[in-house]
């Protein structure tokens, strides 16, 4: 058996270069020179090596090699720091496949943390992202930023500041967020446009809205779906919106635990909902105009399962806020759905609904009363859902 | 022997009698020497001299089947001036595909020089080569040296300070070997921008059908404006032609923008994919507080003009490649918005 084991991986191995190497970095005056051809000269299969120490760095890295690992001497050892950045849009691009990012952190990048594009099967692991002076509309946008990609696993993340979403996937395909903490952004998760994603096990802390999954028109990547949001803690989202007027996530209400909209086949069970002012769970449509034909922009099939609610709706940041507070008995029930759309919760799941009937036109219809919505019907399907097995076992041990 | 100016090289023998090829006794005659294909096939060498594009490096005298030409509409750098050659090797040719891109073989080169300053002032920053291999095209960023006389790989990029034509003092960044992707690349593969039938002058293409290098005249090509006659020029053209050269390698599909949705290409007709009442994705603070990429009439609260008008890495756009604001295009794009009906 072992004998086999050993000619299997030989197999494999074969396929990678024959000699992986590792190339080390040390922080120094020529750390953006140094560190930047590094990533340049990898051969598919190498390792880049970030010796701790503080970096200084004046410009965006950028990474194009496939199969490449850059691993760095732990989220506080190894720092990135892109505090006197000059230029490009985010503080690493990543644009091959099959790239392992590690152990490091980025401090105060101008754009976007770390963003990677159209890069398959990537793993941010043990990632820091902090823009250090906490909520500031001038920090950069997004903290972990895959876009475009199939086969995602966040794992052991840290995102604090960000002034849109602290870890976003968008138009992406097989995703796994775990073991993350997003702190102090606007939103603290966001998952877009994106199908088969798997949310677990996070903290999401202080930021506006804790975690958000939904779907937005004329994107190239449209149909999100299949997303599971389950055992997250997601605790008193409750800072003020400091995204800058016009993102998307201007919109979200402070105080927002988990929001879903215009997706398809979204699971939230057994998280722990604690003090989010504004509604615990939110499960709306897309309120804009929009022109595009592919768009569906109400929420199907959501599933709420058993969740543990405590402490919501208290401060909710809504139109008549108090006259609703007076009517629910000083406490607004924690879930909050706009009535369009279908949406199934266990018995006993507490929550009202806006009673809305049409898409789009405000809240002027608005009927407010309790929530009455049908169990669910049949299992989910949990079939597809999350990242790649080949991921986990590239940070396994 | 190589095809080194040969006919230059039989002329000379002839004349003198002299064995040696190089031999000027009588004529100043000037043996060019060809460009090394074996650099431009494979490789990265160190030196851009090595490649032998230039007969003259500081001057940037091209040596033979290295042509220099120029675009109707150029990409916006800090005002720098820019030199700009093809170089087809020796019984190849480029094919013309309609208005696009100029197909280019395998072996050939697409060279371009960053240089600020005039007459004697003149200093030659950088030079971009995109090589045309087998495997696809590479692109190499080389930085001139102090004395002018070559230009080093600078793999990784480089800062340097210097001042703008306008007397902006700037930290001007060379981009390294893969910010040369973000801006050419198209669905995975490095591709070239510039050298569309639509974007050089007709003439040019003329002389280049003569000369047997290029197989064709492009059919039913548009003409971009030419950019220093804008003001004579359809404002819509203009700014569009803007658009397409300074925006579009990125905004517009399976480039380093699609998934922003916008795609700013010349070809695209789609009001809402031009922006026009567009809501941003990812533009986070780039948005500047507004609502829409274009909003009709109102170029003080559209984020295209926000994100022009802003020098901030984060803020800025296009994101690489410059430093300034470019105020010349702004004021296109800023008048084009203002006179759409809104």
């Amino acid at each position: 058996m072992t004998i086999r084991l050993t000619f299997a991986a030989a197999l494999l191995a074969s396929a990678a270069p024959a000699l992986a190497a590792t190339h080390t970095v040390s922080p120094g005056e020529n750390a953006q020179e140094a560190l930047q051809e590094a990533l340049i000269l990898a051969e598919p299969g190498d390792e880049i090596v970030l010796e701790a120490g503080r970096y200084t760095l004046t410009d965006g890295l950028s990474l194009d090699v496939d199969g490449v690992t850059v691993r760095g001497a732990g989220m506080d050892g190894t720092v990135l720091d892109f505090t006197s950045q000059q230029g490009s849009g985010e503080g690493m691009l990543v644009t091959s496949d099959n790239v392992t990012l590690r152990d490091f952190a980025m401090e105060n990048p101008k754009g976007d943390g770390i963003k990677s594009k159209g890069a398959d099967n990537i793993v941010y692991h043990r990632i820091r992202v902090t823009w250090t002076r906490g909520p500031h509309p001038e920090n950069g946008a997004y903290g972990i930023y895959p876009v475009e990609s199939t086969g995602v696993l966040v794992d052991g993340v840290k995102v604090t500041g960000a002034s849109d979403a602290g870890i976003y996937v968008g138009q992406s395909n097989k995703i796994t967020v775990r073991n993350s903490i997003a702190e102090a952004n606007v939103a603290g998760i966001e998952i877009e446009n994106s199908r088969n994603a798997l949310v677990e096990h996070n903290i999401a802390t202080r930021n506006t809205g804790g975690i958000l999954v939904f779907d937005l028109p004329a994107l190239p990547v449209m149909g999100g779906g299949n997303v599971i949001v389950a055992n997250n803690l997601v605790v008193a989202n409750d800072t003020p919106n400091f995204a800058p007027p016009g993102n998307i996530v201007a919109g979200v209400r402070r105080g927002t635990g988990i929001m879903v909209m215009a997706n398809d086949k979204v699971l939230v069970e057994n998280n722990i909902l604690s003090q989010n002012p504004t509604a615990p769970v939110m499960v709306i449509a897309y309120t804009q105009p929009y022109e595009d034909e592919r768009y569906n922009p109400l929420p199907r099939e959501v599933v709420l399962g058993n969740n543990t609610y405590n402490g919501g709706g208290y401060d909710p940041q809504l139109e008549g806020a108090e006259m609703l507070k007076g009517a629910f008995g000083g406490e607004l029930p924690p879930v909050l759905w706009d009535g369009l759309g279908t949406l199934a919760a266990v018995e006993g799941t507490m929550g009202w609904s806006l009673n809305l009937t049409e898409q789009g036109k405000g809240l002027a219809a608005a009927q407010p009363g309790p929530l009455q919505v049908a169990v669910p019907a049949a299992e989910f399907d949990r079939s597809g859902i999350g990242a790649p097995a080949e991921l986990d076992a590239r940070i396994a041990g | 022997m190589k095809r080194s100016g040969a006919i230059l090289a039989a002329a000379c023998l002839a004349l003198t009698g002299a064995v040696v090829a190089r031999a000027t006794v009588f004529l100043p005659v000037i043996v060019l020497e060809p460009v090394n294909d074996e650099a431009v096939r494979e490789g990265m060498p160190r030196l851009l001299s090595e490649f032998g594009f230039f007969r003259r490096m500081n001057t940037q005298v091209p040596t033979i089947d290295v042509e220099p030409y120029r675009l109707n509409t150029p990409l916006y750098s800090d005002g720098a001036e820019k030199l700009r050659f093809v170089y087809l090797p020796e019984g190849t040719q480029a094919s013309a595909q309609g208005e696009g891109l100029l197909d280019i073989p395998v072996g050939g080169a697409l060279i371009k020089t960053f240089a600020f300053g005039e007459g004697e002032e003149r200093r030659l920053i950088e030079t971009r080569v995109l090589l045309h291999r087998a495997d696809g095209w590479l692109a190499l960023p080389y930085l001139w040296n102090e004395d002018q006389t070559d230009a080093r790989l600078a793999i990784a990029g480089a800062r340097l300070d210097l001042t703008t034509p306008k007397g902006e003092a700037i930290s001007y960044r060379v981009p390294n070997k893969n910010q040369c992707k973000e801006c050419h690349g198209l669905d995975g593969a490095v591709v070239p921008i510039g050298p569309k039938a639509r974007n050089v002058a007709q003439g040019w293409l003329e002389a280049m059908v003569a000369d047997g290098h290029l197989d064709r005249l492009p059919d039913g090509a548009d003409q971009l404006p030419l950019w220093e006659e804008r003001e004579n020029a359809n404002l819509t053209a203009a700014a569009r032609a803007y658009l397409d050269v300074n925006c579009a390698h990125c905004h517009r599909p399976g480039a380093t923008a699609s998934n922003s949705g916008l795609d700013l290409r010349w070809e695209q007709q789609d009001p809402a994919a031009l922006g026009i009442g567009k809501r941003p994705v990812a533009a986070g603070r780039g948005a500047g507080g507004h609502l829409f990429d274009i909003v009709p009439g109102s170029p003080e609260t559209s984020i295209l003009t926000y994100r022009m008008a802003s020098p901030e890495p984060g803020v800025a756009m296009p994101e690489l490649g410059k430093a300034t604001v470019d105020e010349e295009g702004l004021d296109i794009v800023q008048r084009w918005i203002e006179e759409m009906a809104p």
